[in-house]
């Protein structure tokens, strides 16, 4: 075929990707990646991964089968985009009132190696049709990639998975209580009462078993802390440690106590920010599909 | 072996009841006390916690 019409072609799957990319590329509450210059390295990663995508299928049919292998070329690069933000929010995280944690960290830095993938596959199918069906098909093959991306991009947020409530807090002694969870020990009486004047407390309830274990995960509870405390502020400074928002576990039942300082003083808008955490993936856990319970395979 | 918490300081009314590794601080009166820890958890950015009415220890964590 001519090299002009492959170069349409890959020009369609070029544009669909690096357009997947824009949009799936969000700076929203918890400004990352940075404004402008952490954008720009992530359009042009996608722009990257997008030329890659693009370029397959011409290859393939000009029986430039060993072209092929430039896809591993990809696979390192992009895993190289996930440690580079694991590292650089690890080194960041130090330095936040609230820290990520790094279960929230690995979530973030796989969804940046993840949606550079679905890029690839975008510019993939768009530089396909066009080569089969000419260029309004894939138009809509570049369409309905981008959709079926910012599908993949929306996990489910702990609004899907417990019920949330707004509880007292109280001490019993030095003991710092949510309902009937214990939180802290906070011995002197003056920080007590700052505690009283400004904490408030959550408790959460698991809506099924699956859920006890997912929201039991140490990381998915720091999330909870670190979104609350980014979106809402936090009443706590370096050297204050015993203002420290905390998420305790009842251990009969598995509800989470949630016990938060923040400036923003508004349960409505509280319940709603907790509601928006995402579920991170590495937390969950599905024990009732575990299929030695079931009794053998499935 | 890494030592997450460490007892900082112990502040108390009462002398007989603490003894051990941590700095001691005896009070006169519950005032002091409170005093005390307040100083000493600004000081050391630990945590004062309350083991009785008493004892109070600095704990870093």
């Amino acid at each position: 075929m001519e090299i002009e019409y492959y170069a349409q072609a890959i020009l369609f799957g070029v544009v669909a990707g690096t357009l997947a990319r824009l949009i799936t590329l969000r700076s929203d509450y918890r400004q990352y990646p940075t404004y402008l210059h952490g954008r720009i390295i992530h359009l042009s990663l996608g722009f990257i991964a997008a030329s890659l995508g693009a370029l397959a299928i011409p290859a393939l049919l000009e029986m430039e089968f060993t072209a092929v292998t430039f896809l591993t070329v990809a696979a390192t690069q992009f895993r190289d985009v996930r440690n580079m933000e694991r590292n650089t929010l690890t080194e960041l995280d130090q330095f936040e009132l609230v820290s990520r944690g790094s279960t929230y960290i690995e979530g973030i830095a796989i969804s940046f190696e993840g949606r550079n993938y679905l890029v690839m596959f975008a510019a993939f199918l768009t530089t396909f049709a066009y080569i089969n069906w000419g260029w309004f098909p894939s138009t809509v093959v570049g369409v309905l990639t981008i959709v079926a991306a910012l599908s993949f991009m929306s996990g489910s947020s702990l609004r899907d998975i417990v019920e949330i409530e707004e509880s007292d807090i109280s001490f019993d002694g030095a003991g710092l209580y949510v309902d009937n969870i214990y939180i802290m020990n906070i011995g002197i009486e003056e920080r007590q009462e700052e505690i009283l004047k400004y904490g408030m407390g959550f408790i959460l309830t698991p809506k099924n078993i699956n859920v006890i274990t997912t929201i039991s995960n140490l990381g998915q509870r720091q999330a909870i802390l670190h979104d609350v405390s980014a979106t809402l502020g936090i009443y706590k400074d370096s050297g204050t440690p015993a203002l420290a928002p905390l998420i305790k576990r009842d251990l009969d039942d598995g509800r989470l106590g949630v016990f938060i300082l923040p400036l923003v003083r508004d349960a409505d808008l509280a319940k709603k920010v907790i509601g928006s955490v995402p579920v991170l993936e590495n937390a969950i856990k599905m024990p009732s599909e575990a299929t030695f319970l079931k009794g053998g395979k499935k | 072996m890494i030592v997450e918490k460490a007892i900082l300081a112990v502040i108390t009314t009462k002398e007989e009841q603490v003894g051990g590794g941590a700095p001691i601080f005896i009070c006169a009166s519950n005032e002091e006390l409170q005093l005390f820890s307040t100083n000493l958890e600004a000081i050391m950015d630990g945590i004062a916690h309350r083991l009785s009415d008493e004892v109070y220890i600095i704990v870093k964590h």
